[in-house]
């Protein structure tokens, strides 16, 4: 359910990856998308593949909470693929209609196009598995903590304090949508029936309400952040550190040594 | 006597375009340093408004506070003054701001700049305070509304107050949850000496009280001891205040030729004085 935003899809099965700073976690992840992408020829990507499978094995997670995911981008996945396919510029015509043809370019595009896209999922999926929405904003907020030296430290800072709000305010928000909707169905409003426009009608009377208390726990949030001296971060610390570790390091390695294979099999194949 | 609080003669006025409201008028008031007080009133008597002002998140329109000696207009102490007194408010989910237990607890001190070690420390000693230790890794909304309620109370501790004002912390609860929080608070002041300054409709959490105050239309009509401040029944009446069923049990009976004495608050010590009166009867 969306009340378990807390957790998010967060999985825990004490596993390696579990352990690893999560900034790490987030700056491989866009190292090894990266690299997914820039493999050019079948082995690279195989090889790509491969790691990714390893990683999704050290990860624990039940294989088919990736396949879980893997579904609802599917239609995205099919729509990519079969664009590629009509795009390949080169190699034998197989099927030619209208003003398309199919060549064995198109169809290797598509097939590189779809393994990527999968990939790209479960490697996306072993971060938001293995990590707690709290502890990705945190890391987030801690590597972009640099952009603090070109004077932009305030964004940083209320970028990451309004993940932590919103994370923390889901859950209530929706529970009140939930009681509004129950209370305006018991005075016979018809949320489910009708027609699209009567159904957005019927939206009308609940939206208002929740906007309207929304504010007010705004202004009521407010007043309890400052009563606690928060003043925009200004002189900031956090009992949470992040400190890197041994383990930290070998995932590190080992991701570089996925990059230079995919690189050194482009090269050589 | 030793004040932590010092309100000297406070008005507190609401504006908008063509009225004036004055909430609080003309009131002073001192708080001594480790007491437990009472603050009643009727709707729109002026509690909350006054509350706000104890720890400067609201300014007085004229007159003066004083935290500790520092005026709460001093704007170069403000975080000092909102740290001395810590704030509770009625709603214990518009409080809480993360999502993880410790962490909400944490973000007091962490916008104080108590270095890490310390913090995980008081967060940890605060949590035990309350008794919510176990809960540490927790996420909030799985909660009940006492435990939350709980929480926001540690979130306060954590910054080491010297006085927690709260505004109807238990209005939100059920009864168990407003007996852990009374429990908690009288904990808290017996153990720690926290001055407690408890604004509440509910008569019964009076009782535990050192001193009650009765507010009425932005003035103190009221400044006494819980046992004479309910044996007053007619006044409690005039400002459109409920009577703990005892007092008035006590009152009608005394009203009605019994000779008992109205200061009886508990309902044994109530039961004792009417056996007394029954036996003289004879
Ligand atoms: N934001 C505001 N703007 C204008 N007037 C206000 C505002 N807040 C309170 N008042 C008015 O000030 C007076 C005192 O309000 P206050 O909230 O302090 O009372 P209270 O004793 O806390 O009441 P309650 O028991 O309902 O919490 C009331 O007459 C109220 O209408
Ligand atoms: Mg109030």
């Amino acid at each position: 359910m969306l009340r378990d935003i807390t957790f998010g899809q967060y999985y825990e099965s004490h596993s390696l990856i579990h352990k690893t700073d999560p900034r790490v976690k987030i700056v491989l992840l866009f190292l090894l998308i990266i690299f997914i992408f820039l493999a050019q020829n079948g082995f690279a990507l195989g090889f790509a593949a491969a790691s990714v499978l390893i990683i999704m094995l050290i990860t624990k997670i039940p294989f088919k909470l990736y396949l879980k995911n893997m579904k609802a981008i599917l239609p995205v996945l099919i729509f990519t693929a079969v664009l590629n396919l009509f795009y390949g510029e080169s190699g034998r015509v197989l099927v030619s209609f209208w003003k398309l043809q199919i060549t064995t370019d198109g169809v290797s595009r598509a097939i590189f196009m779809a393994v990527r896209i999968t990939l790209l999922i479960f490697i996306s999926s072993a971060l938001t598995y293995t990590t707690t929405p709290n502890d990705l904003t945190d890391a987030i907020e801690r590597l972009l903590s640099p952009l603090k030296f070109v004077g932009l430290k305030n964004a940083v800072h209320t970028l990451a304090m309004m993940m932590t709000i919103a994370l923390r305010f889901i859950p209530t928000l929706i529970e009140e949508a939930e009681k509004i909707m129950n209370a305006q169905k018991a005075r016979g409003a018809d949320l489910e029936n009708g027609k699209l426009t009567e159904r957005v009608k019927a939206l009308i009377p609940i939206l208002i309400p929740l906007l309207i208390s929304s504010v007010r726990r705004a202004y009521e949030l407010a007043e309890a952040m400052e009563c606690r001296c928060y003043n925009g971060g200004e002189g900031r610390t956090r009992m949470k550190q992040m400190h890197m570790a041994g383990r930290d390091f070998i995932v590190l390695g080992a991701s570089l040594v996925i990059c230079g294979g995919i690189i050194t099999l482009n090269i050589l194949l | 006597m030793d004040s932590i609080i010092s309100v000297k003669d406070v008005t507190y006025e609401y504006k908008d375009e063509e009225t004036t409201v004055a909430a609080v008028k003309a009131l002073s008031l001192e708080i001594e340093r480790g007491s437990f007080t009472v603050i009643l009133g009727h709707n729109g008597s002026g509690k909350s408004t006054l509350a706000k002002m104890l720890n400067g998140l609201n300014k007085p329109t004229s007159g003066d506070i004083f935290v500790d000696g520092i005026n709460t207009k001093d704007e170069e102490n403000e975080i000092e003054v909102k740290r001395k007194v810590g704030m509770v408010f009625q709603n214990p989910d518009n409080q809480i701001i993360a999502s993880i237990v410790e962490e909400d607890v944490a973000f007091g001190p962490e916008n104080l700049g108590v270095p890490p070690k310390e913090i995980k420390k008081r967060v940890d000693d605060a949590l035990r305070a309350v008794d919510m230790l176990e809960f540490k890794e927790s996420t909030p909304h799985r909660l009940s509304g006492g435990q939350k309620q709980r929480i926001a109370i540690a979130g306060i501790i954590a910054m080491q107050p010297e006085c927690l004002v709260l505004d109807e912390p238990t209005a939100m609860l059920d009864p168990k949850g407003r007996a852990e929080i009374i429990e908690t608070l009288i904990r808290l002041n017996k153990e720690k000496g926290i001055t407690v300054v408890l604004i509440t409709h509910y008569m019964e959490e009076a009782q535990n009280a050192d001193r009650v105050l009765v507010m009425n239309d932005g003035e103190i009509i009221a400044d006494d001891k819980p046992k004479v401040i309910f044996s007053d029944v007619e006044r409690l009446k005039r400002v459109g205040l409920d009577v703990p069923q005892t007092a008035e049990l006590l009152y009608n009976l005394k009203k009605n030729g019994f000779n008992v004495d109205t200061h009886a608050l508990s309902i044994k010590e109530a039961a004792n004085e009417i056996i007394k009166a029954l036996h003289s009867e004879e």
